[in-house]
């Protein structure tokens, strides 16, 4: 527990990664979550969302007016973004899919 | 997180009405290597009948108090493991190291793989082992056409049993063969009847997590593009009405390392948006480590812990994933994970 906010830390979910000896795990715990932040913000981006790590214990979401909620855990992320946008946020939409391949290719 | 190895492995044996499921539990708990084994089956309908069945070959069976195992009591099912775990672990019955769980025939098995996986005490002292489901060779086909819980109970498999081979004809054991392994062809069948014998190692004790288990089960899965693609040309009319055509299963293959925390942001969405759709996924990831692959093992929303294996089975070190989903366009799903693979370029460096 955080001695100075009182958040526990929670278990672990399966894409943290941990015991895993993934590239990941070369890492530092702390930078394990910036890339995740950074990945998981290439997608959330093209809903308008932000993702950032809050304390090293869990993700702060918000959208542009600055509606925010705190997670837990990257499968916590996108029941918020839907609860924020108010809508599906599916990875198998064609347009979504059409959107990422465009800003790859844009760099 | 306890680990895996160290856990007690829950076997679930399901499979539809009148499929041998109590037979071949019967069968199984006579073999001698199975005798620490703890059952735990329901009490309803014709399982009044198996309980006297079983109680005869094993005292150790527990009784569920309420209901139907599958759908309402996922905390009575907690609850009856845990209650097994204190008596073993007080001494009050001896120290069982398996536990088997009979499934009702109308039941959807996966509420049951979610209580072992994801119940937050069970799952340091339980883990999900295979999941075997009978199929009866007289009626099989007609099922899977027709309910949709058993083309789930299929789906869902790791180990599928054919059962009632003696009293068919070898064509229409063939016929159920097929679709069974176009259903779900990273599942293992075998066929019995009650002239031949029962493996109790191959269904219930090689699994992913097991030592001697893991290669084997991880070559079997290796087996699925040749199959599939040989099921495939034999087979091109798609009747939507008939449940085992809605769901059809798929490996998609990457040359290339993936990037394992976009795999991650991926499958989380995906599960999230489609999960009761993706009746299985099961891939075996190259995330550049430059050894052996990571196993990725899943049922509908629920993931196993990833599982690094210390070497590949094979020399092809591409990353192969396969999935069994209903109603959901493979190439999409390819479509996706490519693009979801190349975000946020470039790849991780070390720190």
């Amino acid at each position: 527990m955080c001695a100075l906010c009182g958040v526990l830390g929670g278990e672990g979910h399966w894409a943290d990664a941990s015991g895993v000896a993934v590239p990941a795990a070369c890492l530092t715990r702390g930078a394990q979550r910036q890339e995740r932040v950074r990945l998981a913000n290439a997608v959330l981006r093209q809903f308008g969302l932000v993702l950032a790590d809050w304390q090293g214990a869990k993700y702060q979401l918000a959208n542009r007016t600055g509606r925010t909620e705190l997670v837990d855990n990257l499968a916590q992320v996108w029941q918020a973004a839907e609860r924020i946008l108010g809508r599906a946020c599916d990875p198998l939409d064609p347009a979504l899919i059409a959107r990422i391949e465009q800003s790859e290719r844009a760099g | 997180m306890a680990e895996q190895s160290s856990t007690i492995p829950v076997n679930v044996i399901t499979g539809f009405l009148g499929s041998g499921k109590t037979t071949l539990l019967q069968r199984l708990l006579a073999a001698p290597q199975l005798s620490d084994t703890a059952v735990l089956v329901n009490e309803f309908g014709e399982v009044g009948l198996d309980h006297h069945l079983l109680r005869r070959l094993d005292d150790e069976i527990v009784l569920l108090q309420s209901g139907c195992l599958c759908c309402t009591i996922r905390g009575d099912l907690s609850a009856a493991i845990l209650d097994l775990y204190a008596k073993r672990e007080h001494g009050e019955i001896l120290p069982f190291r398996r536990l088997v769980i009979e499934t009702t025939g109308l039941a959807d098995p996966v509420p049951i793989l979610a209580t072992v996986m994801a119940e937050p005490v069970l799952r340091h002292h339980f883990r999900l082992g295979n999941v075997i489901t009978t199929v009866d060779a007289v009626n099989g086909v007609s099922h899977l056409e027709r309910q949709p819980e058993s083309t789930k109970q299929a789906a869902v498999a790791d180990r599928l049993v054919i059962t009632k081979t003696d009293i068919v004809d070898e064509n229409s054991v063939g016929e159920l063969r097929r679709r069974l392994k176009r259903l779900n062809p990273a599942a293992a069948q075998l066929e019995i009847s009650l002239r031949t014998a029962v493996d109790p190692d191959l269904l219930l004790t090689r699994d992913l997590y097991d030592v001697q288990g893991k290669a084997e089960e991880v070559r079997r899965w290796l087996a699925i593009e040749t199959a599939k693609a040989g099921a495939d040309a034999a087979h091109h009319h798609v009747d939507v009405n008939r449940h085992d055509e809605r769901i059809h299963s798929f490996c998609l293959r990457f040359a290339q390392p993936l990037n394992w925390t976009a795999f991650g942001i991926w499958l989380t969405m995906v599960l999230h948006s489609h999960g009761a759709d993706i009746l299985r996924v099961k891939g075996m990831l190259n995330v550049g480590t430059g050894s052996g692959p990571v196993v990725v093992h899943g049922v509908q929303h629920l993931v196993h812990p990833p599982d690094h294996l210390p070497q590949w089975p094979d020399d092809d070190r591409s990353s192969r994933i396969v999935f069994i989903v209903r109603d959901l366009s493979h190439d999409l799903i390819e479509r996706s994970l490519a693009a979801f693979t190349h975000l946020g370029a470039p790849a991780l460096v070390e720190a």
